[in-house]
C-alpha cells in the first residue's frame, strides 16, 4: 500500500509541472502584465517601473521567464505576490486553510446527512419523505450554487444571525482560543450549509439508487433466509455495499466541491483559494495566480488518491497495483 | 385432494393449496397456484419443472420471503411441526428461518456479501440464533467448515467470497445453512452454476450431511438426474400447479402425465442415435395468462377440446396417484385412445397458430 501511495506522489510531480505551464500560458493569452496598470499611473515615474520588471524577472523572455519561476518552485520558491508583496507561498497557504476547512466541513456535512436520508428513503421507497425528499432533491441540483448563496447573504442580512459575509469577526485577534473557534464555526456555519446541501441532493439520490440495487442482489435474499433481521440486512450487509461506489464519486465530488467553493467564495466573501485565483487573474498578478493553479489541482489528485486508498480498504476485491 | 399420512407425526411439513400472487402492470400473476405437498422427516422431496413454473417461489413462500409489495400468499396452509407458518409475525417468522428451516441457492457467486470474510458471515448466522457465541461461535464455524469438506478451514475463515471457487462457495453456503442443524433444507437449484464434477461432489455431500443430521430436504430442480440420484419422493410442477406426484421408483418406471412423460422423453440419455433429441415444443406460458383449463393443453400431443374447457382433476379414479390429466379420468366421455400423440410437428404447428392468435389480438387491444 505504501509502494502504492509513492508511486502515485511521484507521478504527481510531472502532471502538477504540466498544470503549471498551462496556467502560465493561459496567464500569457492575456496581453500585457501586472505593470501595465502601473505604468498608467502617472504618479509612478518609468524608472521605478523598470526597476519592478527588473526585479520580478518580467523583462526577460516568456519562456525563460517560466523556466526561472519553474527552476526556482522546484527549490520552493513560488516567487512574489505582485499585489500583496509577500510570499506567493505565504499567501496561498493562508487561504488553501480556509478552502479545506471550508471544504472538508462540507463534506462532512453533506456525507453525515445524505448518507442516513438515503438510506431511510431507499427502505421507504416511495412513502411521504421519498416524494418530500426527491422533490428537495431535484431543486438541490437544479438551483445554481452562487443563487443559494446570494438567498442566504440576503437570510443573514435581514435576520443578523448569521455574518453577512468574511471568514473573522474585526475583533478576532483579541479573542481567546475557545473565542476563536467559535467565532470561526459562526462565519462557516452558512457557507458551509450553502456548499453542502448541493452535495446532499446529489450524494442523496445516489445513496438511495446504491442501495435499492444493492437491496435486490442474492446475498441480501440469502442473508434474510439466515434470520438476519432487516435492520441488520440494511444497515450491514447492504450499506456496506452500497456506500463503496460513493467512494469514487467522493473523488470527483472534491473537484466540484473546489470550483463550487470558488463561487461560495465570492459571493459570501471567503477568504479561500477560489477567490484568491479570480483576484491574482483579475490583477494579473502572475505568480499567485500559477501557484492557485497548482495548488487547486494538487488539491485534487490528492483528493482522487485519497478516495482511492479508501476504496482499497473498504473493498476486499480491489487491490493496489 | 390431500392424502392423509399415514403416520401424522412422521410428516415435517404439509403444504395444502398454496397460492403465491404477484401484482404485475399486466395483471395478477399466480406464480404459485394451489400447491400442496408434505415432506416425511428424514426424507427427500424433489419438486421438478422447467423455468417459470414456480417451484422457486414455492420456496420462498415457505420461508416467508415472497418479494414484497408485489408478491403476496393469497391463501393456503404450511405446517411445519404442525404450526402453520402463514400464521407466523415477521419475528417469529425470522425465528425460525436460519434455524428450523435453512435454504441454500442456486447462485453460489453471488449468495455471499462480498464485503465481509466467509468467517464473518458464518460466525454471524450462529450468532443470529443465539445457539453460540462468542470464541465457541467461532470454533463452530471453523468445525462447520471442515464438516462440509473445505480444506484448511482456518483460513478460508480469513477469505472473501471473491478468493474462493464456485464449488468452495456452495460448501460454504451449505456450512452457514446447516450451521443451526435445521429440521429442512431448502436447496434451490444447488448445482445447476456448478461444473459437473463439482455437481456430483456437492450432491454427495448434501447427502451425507442429510444421513448424519436425520434433515428432511425439499430438492428444487429441473435435472430429473439428479432427482433420480438425490429424492424420494418428487412433485413435478407445471405452471403454478402440481401437476404429478409420486415416488421416485413410480415415476421413473411410469411418468403417468404428458408432460412429465415430455420431460423423460427430452433426457438426452433416451435419445436414439442418429435420431435427433425429443424436445418439449414451447416455453411454460405467462403466469399473468395460464391456460383456461388444463395449463399443458396448448403443448400437449394428446390434447383434444375437452381439455380446453374443462380443468382435469388432481387426482383421476384412473390414476393410481395424484396426475392432473383427463386421461386417466373415466368420467370424461370423450376422452382418446391412449398412445395417439399428436405428432411434434404438429404440436409445433399448432403453437405457432396460437402464438400468431396471440400477438394479433394483442395488437388488436
Amino acid at each position: 500500500m505504501l509502494r502504492f501511495i509513492l508511486k502515485r506522489l511521484l507521478l504527481m510531480v510531472p502532471l502538477v509541472i504540466g498544470i503549471s505551464l498551462l496556467s502560465f500560458c493561459v496567464m500569457q493569452l492575456a496581453p500585457g502584465d501586472y505593470l501595465d496598470q502601473l505604468r498608467g499611473d502617472p504618479q509612478i515615474r518609468p524608472e521605478t517601473i523598470e526597476r519592478l520588471s527588473q526585479q520580478y524577472g518580467l523583462d526577460k523572455p516568456k519562456a525563460t521567464q517560466y523556466v526561472l519561476w519553474l527552476v526556482n518552485a522546484l527549490q520552493g520558491n513560488f516567487g512574489p505576490s505582485f499585489t500583496y508583496k509577500i510570499g506567493v507561498f505565504e499567501v496561498i497557504m493562508q487561504r488553501v486553510y480556509y478552502t479545506l476547512l471550508l471544504a472538508v466541513c462540507s463534506l462532512i456535512f453533506s456525507w453525515s446527512i445524505a448518507i442516513p436520508m438515503g438510506i431511510y428513503i431507499a427502505t421507504h421507497r416511495n412513502g411521504l419523505a421519498d416524494r418530500l425528499m426527491n422533490f428537495v432533491a431535484f431543486a438541490g441540483i437544479s438551483l445554481p450554487g452562487f443563487f443559494v448563496a446570494l438567498l442566504a447573504m440576503k437570510l443573514a442580512q435581514q435576520t443578523g444571525w448569521f455574518p453577512v459575509g468574511g471568514a473573522s469577526s474585526p475583533n478576532y485577534e483579541q479573542m481567546s482560543w475557545l473565542g476563536k473557534v467559535r467565532d470561526t464555526g459562526w462565519h462557516l456555519l452558512l457557507p458551509v450549509l450553502v456548499l453542502g446541501t448541493r452535495g446532499v441532493s446529489g450524494l442523496m439520490r445516489q445513496m438511495r439508487g446504491n442501495l435499492l440495487d444493492v437491496l435486490s442482489e442474492n446475498f441480501i435474499m440469502a442473508a434474510r433466509a439466515r434470520g438476519l433481521a432487516e435492520r441488520g440486512v440494511v444497515l450491514k450487509h447492504a450499506t456496506r455495499n452500497a456506500i463503496n461506489p460513493l467512494i469514487t464519486i467522493f473523488g470527483y465530488e472534491l473537484s466540484g466541491l473546489l470550483a463550487g467553493a470558488a463561487l461560495v467564495e465570492i459571493v459570501m466573501s471567503w477568504p479561500g483559494l477560489g477567490r484568491l485565483l479570480l483576484e491574482s487573474v483579475t490583477g494579473r498578478d502572475l505568480y499567485v495566480a500559477m501557484g492557485a493553479f497548482v495548488m487547486g489541482a494538487t488539491l485534487l489528485i490528492i483528493g482522487n488518491l485519497i478516495a482511492d486508498v479508501l476504496l482499497a480498504v473498504t473493498d476486499p476485491r480491489i487491490k493496489f497495483s | 385432494m390431500i392424502q392423509s399420512a399415514p403416520f401424522p407425526s412422521q410428516t415435517l411439513l404439509q403444504v395444502e393449496e398454496l397460492r403465491t400472487h404477484f401484482n404485475t402492470p399486466r395483471g395478477v400473476a399466480r406464480a404459485v397456484d394451489g400447491v400442496s405437498f408434505q415432506i416425511e422427516r428424514g426424507q427427500t422431496l424433489a419438486i421438478v419443472g422447467e423455468s417459470g413454473c414456480g417451484k422457486s417461489m414455492t420456496a420462498l413462500s415457505l420461508m416467508g420471503l415472497v418479494p414484497e409489495p408485489a408478491g403476496y400468499i393469497e391463501n393456503g396452509r404450511v405446517l411445519f411441526d404442525e404450526r402453520d407458518l402463514l400464521d407466523l409475525t415477521w419475528e417469529q417468522m425470522r425465528d425460525i428461518r436460519g434455524r428450523d428451516i435453512a435454504m441454500i441457492f442456486q447462485e453460489p457467486m453471488t449468495s455471499l456479501n462480498p464485503t465481509f470474510t466467509i468467517g464473518t458471515q458464518l460466525i454471524e448466522a450462529i450468532q443470529i440464533h443465539g445457539t453460540a457465541n462468542g470464541e465457541e461461535a467461532r470454533r463452530r464455524a471453523e468445525g462447520m467448515l471442515a464438516h462440509v469438506e473445505l480444506q484448511n478451514p482456518a483460513q478460508v475463515m480469513r477469505q472473501y467470497p471473491h478468493e474462493l471457487s464456485g464449488g468452495m462457495r456452495q460448501r460454504v453456503m451449505i456450512a452457514i445453512a446447516l450451521a443451526n442443524e435445521p429440521k429442512l433444507l431448502i436447496a434451490d437449484e444447488p448445482t445447476t452454476a456448478l461444473d459437473v464434477t463439482v455437481q456430483a461432489q456437492i450432491l454427495n455431500l448434501i447427502r451425507r450431511l442429510q444421513r448424519e443430521t436425520g434433515m428432511s430436504v425439499l430438492l428444487i430442480t429441473h435435472d430429473l438426474g439428479i432427482v433420480a440420484e438425490m429424492a424420494d419422493r418428487v412433485a413435478v410442477m407445471y405452471a403454478g400447479q402440481i401437476v404429478e406426484t409420486t415416488s421416485v421408483r413410480d415415476l421413473f418406471h411410469r411418468p403417468l402425465h404428458p408432460y412429465t412423460q415430455g420431460l423423460f422423453a427430452s433426457l438426452p440419455a433416451r435419445a436414439r442415435r442418429g435420431h435427433d433429441l425429443a424436445t418439449l415444443e414451447g416455453v411454460v406460458p405467462e403466469a399473468v395468462a395460464w391456460p383456461p383449463a388444463c395449463r399443458f393443453e396448448p403443448r400437449c400431443p394428446f390434447r383434444w377440446e375437452t381439455c380446453a374447457r374443462v380443468a382435469p382433476k388432481f387426482q383421476p379414479a384412473e390414476a393410481p396417484w395424484p396426475t392432473r390429466c383427463h386421461l386417466y379420468d373415466p368420467e370424461i366421455a370423450d376422452r382418446p385412445m391412449r398412445g395417439t400423440p399428436r405428432s411434434q410437428q404438429q404440436v409445433a404447428r399448432d403453437l405457432e397458430t396460437a402464438a400468431a392468435a396471440a400477438h394479433t389480438t394483442e395488437v388488436a387491444s
